[in-house]
């Protein structure tokens, strides 16, 4: 038993449910009671879609438990075969149901329905969201596709994305217009709008481009072995890593790797002087293993910030997240645990949080700013414009979602002049945030206390043994907030290294002089 | 006094269309996220699975709250396979939950399906913890599942495991059953002390430390219409039900009211003093904003079980004909007087079956479908306007100042699709396709 408050990721159906609902043609009986329909609104509420999801719960109750659960769910099944003909059906079991043993797949086999019905064993007690959509879209690949003869123009699969997936919509139409422009066709997407019928097409590709690692991986490996087919190992987010791509796929295709970058602007805004401000700011990062590993790069290589933590919370990539913290010399954090993330994010005091919604709220609640670069999503997650995460556009689009929540470059450099400013201080704000400014009261407050109160200790520091003087904890007042966060933990830092027990002004400034580079 | 309401249907006998099949609906988890909002010393501990830490996350609208009064404690194999030791899991659990959480003076244990279906004893480990923790910490046990509750029961069944605890009283008094927003609760209780009634408590309580008795010289009277099991539980402890239509917009506030000063002799002319200037109000607000109702029909999908009592203030108030009106349940004991007053005509639903209701929505096409977040957008995008239930339950709209929002809300969907204009008129599209080349 453990007590969870709030969860990265849903139960396995769930993502099982990410998969049927993402294709076409395609029904989910699903045995489990009436309160699992929430799961619904999650597709037509935050991603705003117009159908319900093709899912059918046999919603059994108390009262059917023992008597005829397998009854209701042979109905379920023959009604939702009859009312909405597809071309194939999955079948299986919630939390509960699992837990009563009615063995869905079995009893779906022997009614005799004349389209391939497709059991999933899900272990709801184990697994997660993730598990459940790679291990539900591994198995429908394996029912139904088939080698056979590959199409006469090179094409590719584009594997992995997914209802409720992080940008999925729009970053198929970047990957395939990419891959266009290096000849390459796409044959099949899936599970991302395809049918039962796509499916049986999918080796007639010759090779697959593995989207995303948590809802493809299973499959791209069976179709390796399977189908002869290879699988791309580069998830093209950010400019390197889209050459890396485009590169490997040359590779594979056997053609020269071409990329059109008339459009991309992130190398050269980032290397523009308004820039100059993101140098080294200090980054944490936190999402599913494959995005947390492709923001890094971005973070480091192309945006030059000072990556000071990261991790991911499915732990099926917990062993690629922790080489890559190793390369970064940082600790990985793994974790679905929302108070350790927070715990990190306090310890760690970065000046940006890149993360999920939930890290967004995190951010909101200790005063740093954070860009969303991975599910779990919100409604928010789903913009009405084109708006990917890979590729050309997909770079561009990263730049300006990071940027976004920092203050920016020249403005940055007027707060700091002009600091004792009624206008500017803290509770401003960014002028492009379109935030009210609140009038100052500090700079009163200042005078009066400094006049009534002799120079007592001030707080007790965060690590608890360095003390900071009452007027070294002001003058850390008049520090731009943006930058009190990282003054106050290198100043006590360099207290603590110094065996120091107080903080002064003076030792606020000599540290100061002592971390400038 | 009592002018008697004039009557519709006069009639609580109506046959109900009864559906089984596949319900779309909340299990009562969801009441969690109001009820701990209401009780500040609370906290609820659902003893389930990850799917119910997912519903209760999607239903709370996804991490509002630092570290909100709720949580799950999740079953593990180990726990299944009986390799651990169930309840003494759930102790440690406990045990590190109200050391971290010295505020907390009521733990609610609450059961879930898997933990239903194991047949993991709760109330066992309830009474055991409160033997642990008093009298620092009471603990009750209550179910939320979805294989027992629906949606709003999740508070009946709450409300219903917290009777028994009561202490017991001779004195002649109203307890008010029912979660309320603390600004409609005040106007409430507002309204009673003006007509001279009183004591009066209600059910639930913010602090736990407030006290509630019951006996046999208790009277009570519900102000939600999915308290059932909270009624039976009330009387068995020799309390009487107030029996009324709910207090949803002016006449079913009045009619409340007027039922319960009629149980404690208040005169004709204290109640009229006292009602008239907001009743006047409310008129006046919910004539107002329920301008774009009129005339027009509605579909109620069963969601909450406000359902009956919504149908008679949107048909006898806002002049709307029902065309069904379905519950999850119908309780004729208390939603009869509701259904009394509704006007000959709407079929009236118990149950569901999600894909034959959606095929009598089609074919009906009310001017507005009120039904869950999980077919709103699908109806939307077959042309249909909707309004979701579970702003109902989020949202103040019981008693006189809010009979005007409560009618707002109804109307706002129809308003929005009046106001949105982007179809390019007849032929103009072609004009501007043309003037392009
Ligand atoms: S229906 Fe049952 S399993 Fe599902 S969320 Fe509700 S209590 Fe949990
Ligand atoms: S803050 Fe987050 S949870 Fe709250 S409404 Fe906005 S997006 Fe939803």
């Amino acid at each position: 038993m453990k007590l969870s408050v709030w969860t990265y990721e849903g139960p396995p159906h769930v993502g099982a449910m990410r998969v049927a609902t993402a294709m076409k043609g395609l029904h989910y009986v699903l045995h489990a009671p009436q309160g699992d329909t929430y799961a619904d609104l999650l597709f037509t509420m935050i991603e705003r879609r117009d159908r319900r999801p093709p899912v059918t719960y046999t919603t059994f109750q108390a009262r059917d438990l023992g008597a005829d659960t397998a009854n209701l769910f042979k109905t379920a099944c023959r009604e939702a075969y009859e009312r909405f003909e597809p071309e194939a059906i999955i079948v299986g079991a919630s939390c509960t149901a699992e837990l009563i043993q009615d063995d869905p797949g079995g009893m779906a086999d022997t009614m005799g329905l004349p389209v391939p019905v497709i059991p999933l064993e899900l272990p709801s007690y184990q697994r997660k969201e993730n598990f459940g959509a790679d291990e539900t879209f591994f198995q429908i690949v394996r029912a139904l596709s088939r080698p056979m003869e590959r199409t006469a123009r090179v094409t590719c699969n584009l594997i992995g994305p997914t209802a409720l997936g992080f940008r999925h919509r729009d970053d198929i139409t970047e990957l395939t217009g990419l891959l266009l422009e290096m000849g390459v066709e796409v044959n099949v997407v899936a599970p991302y709008g395809a049918t039962p019928g796509d499916i049986t097409k999918l080796g007639s590709a010759h090779f697959n481009v593995l989207m995303y690692p948590e809802t493809g991986e299973a499959a791209c490996r069976w179709m390796e072995r399977e189908l002869g087919q290879p699988f791309t190992k580069t998830v093209p987010i950010g400019v390197g890593a889209t050459r890396d791509f485009l590169r490997e796929v040359s590779e594979i295709a056997g053609k020269p790797a071409k990329i059109d970058e008339t459009r991309l602007r992130l190398p050269w805004y980032s290397a523009s002087v308004d820039s100059t401000y993101l140098t080294g700011k200090r980054v944490f990062l936190f999402g599913d293993g494959t995005h947390v590993a492709s923001a890094a790069r971005i973070a480091r290589d192309e945006m030059g910030f000072e990556v000071v933590g990261l991790g991911c919370y499915n732990r099926e990539q917990a062993r690629m997240i922790r080489s890559l913290a190793k390369d970064f010399g940082v600790d990985a954090l793994i974790t679905d645990d929302y108070l350790d993330v927070e715990a990190s994010i306090e310890a760690l005091a970065p000046e940006m949080i890149l993360g999920t919604q939930m890290e967004r709220h995190i951010g909101k609640r200790l005063g740093i700013p954070c860009a969303v670069i991975s599910a779990p999503v919100h409604v928010q997650d789903f913009p009405a414009r084109y708006s990917p995460q890979m590729g050309i556009e997909g770079a561009n689009v990263i730049f300006d979602t990071w940027v976004h929540p920092l203050v920016m470059g020249l403005e940055e450099h007027l707060l700091h002049m002009f600091r004792e400013d009624f206008e500017f201080h803290d509770d401003a704000g960014a002028s492009h945030h379109g935030s009210k400014a609140v009038a100052s009261s500090e700079s009163t407050e200042a005078t009066t206390r400094a006049a009534t109160e002799t120079p007592t200790p001030g707080n007790v520091s965060e690590m608890g043994e360095v003390i900071w003087l009452a007027d070294a904890e002001r003058e850390l007042k008049r520090v731009p907030f943006f930058v009190r966060g990282k003054a106050r933990r290198n100043t006590e830092a360099f207290a603590a290294e110094r065996g120091l027990g107080e903080i002064s002004v003076d030792t606020l400034y000599e540290a100061k002089a002592h971390f400038a580079r | 006094m009592n002018a008697p309401l004039s009557k519709a249907s006069g009639c609580r006998d109506v046959p109900l269309l009864k559906e089984r099949g596949q319900r779309e609906v909340f299990c009562g988890l969801t009441a969690i996220v109001w009820l701990h909002r209401k009780m500040q010393d609370a906290f609820f501990l659902v003893v389930g699975s990850r799917t119910c830490a997912h519903l209760l996350q999607s239903a709370a609208g996804v991490m509002i709250f630092a570290e909100p009064r709720f949580g799950t404690a999740i079953l593990e194999e180990t726990d299944l396979a009986g390799m651990a030791d169930a309840q003494a899991e759930l102790d440690r659990e406990v045990e590190k939950l109200l050391s971290r959480r010295p505020d907390i003076k009521r733990l609610f244990l609450v059961g879930s399906c898997p933990s239903e279906v194991i047949k993991l004893d709760l109330e066992k480990a309830a009474e055991r913890l409160s033997g642990k923790y008093a009298p620092r910490v009471n603990v009750v046990n209550f179910s939320g599942s979805g294989i027992e509750t629906t949606f709003t029961e999740g508070e009946d069944a709450c409300l219903a495991a917290i009777v028994p605890d009561l202490p017991e009283t001779d004195e002649r008094q109203l307890i008010v059953a029912g979660a309320l927003p603390d600004v409609v609760e005040d106007q409430m209780l507002g309204l009673l002390k003006a007509l001279g009634i009183g004591p009066i408590t209600v059910l639930p309580t913010t602090n736990a430390d407030e006290p509630v008795a019951v006996g046999a010289n208790t009277v009570f009277a519900l102000s939600q219409p999915f308290l059932g099991e909270t009624h039976a539980a009330l009387t068995r402890r020799g309390a009487r039900h107030i029996a009324a239509p709910f207090p949803f917009g002016e006449e079913g506030t009045t009619a409340w009211l007027r039922a319960i000063a009629h149980e404690f002799g208040v005169s004709e002319e204290v109640f009229d003093r006292v009602t008239a200037a907001p009743r006047d109000r409310a008129r006046r607000a919910v004539r107002q904003a329920s301008d774009p109702l009129q005339g027009k029909s509605v579909f109620l999908f069963p969601d909450s079980q406000l359902e009956i009592p919504l149908a008679r203030f949107l048909t006898r108030e806002c002049g709307m004909d029902a065309l069904e009106v379905g519950q999850p349940y119908v309780h004729r004991d208390v939603v009869g007087p509701d259904i009394e007053l509704i006007p000959d005509g709407p079929v009236f639903s118990e149950g569901q079956d999600v894909d034959k209701q959606l095929e009598r929505a089609r074919t009906s096409r009310a001017d507005l479908t009120v039904c869950g977040l999980g077919l709103a957008n699908p109806l939307e995008a077959e042309g249909l306007t909707t309004k979701w239930a579970i702003e109902l339950v989020f949202t103040p709209i019981h008693f006189y100042e809010q009979a005007g929002d409560l009618a707002g809300l109804f109307a706002r969907p129809l308003r929005r699709r009046a106001l949105l204009k982007m179809d390019a008129p007849e032929g103009s599209l072609a004009d501007l396709r043309g003037a392009d080349t």
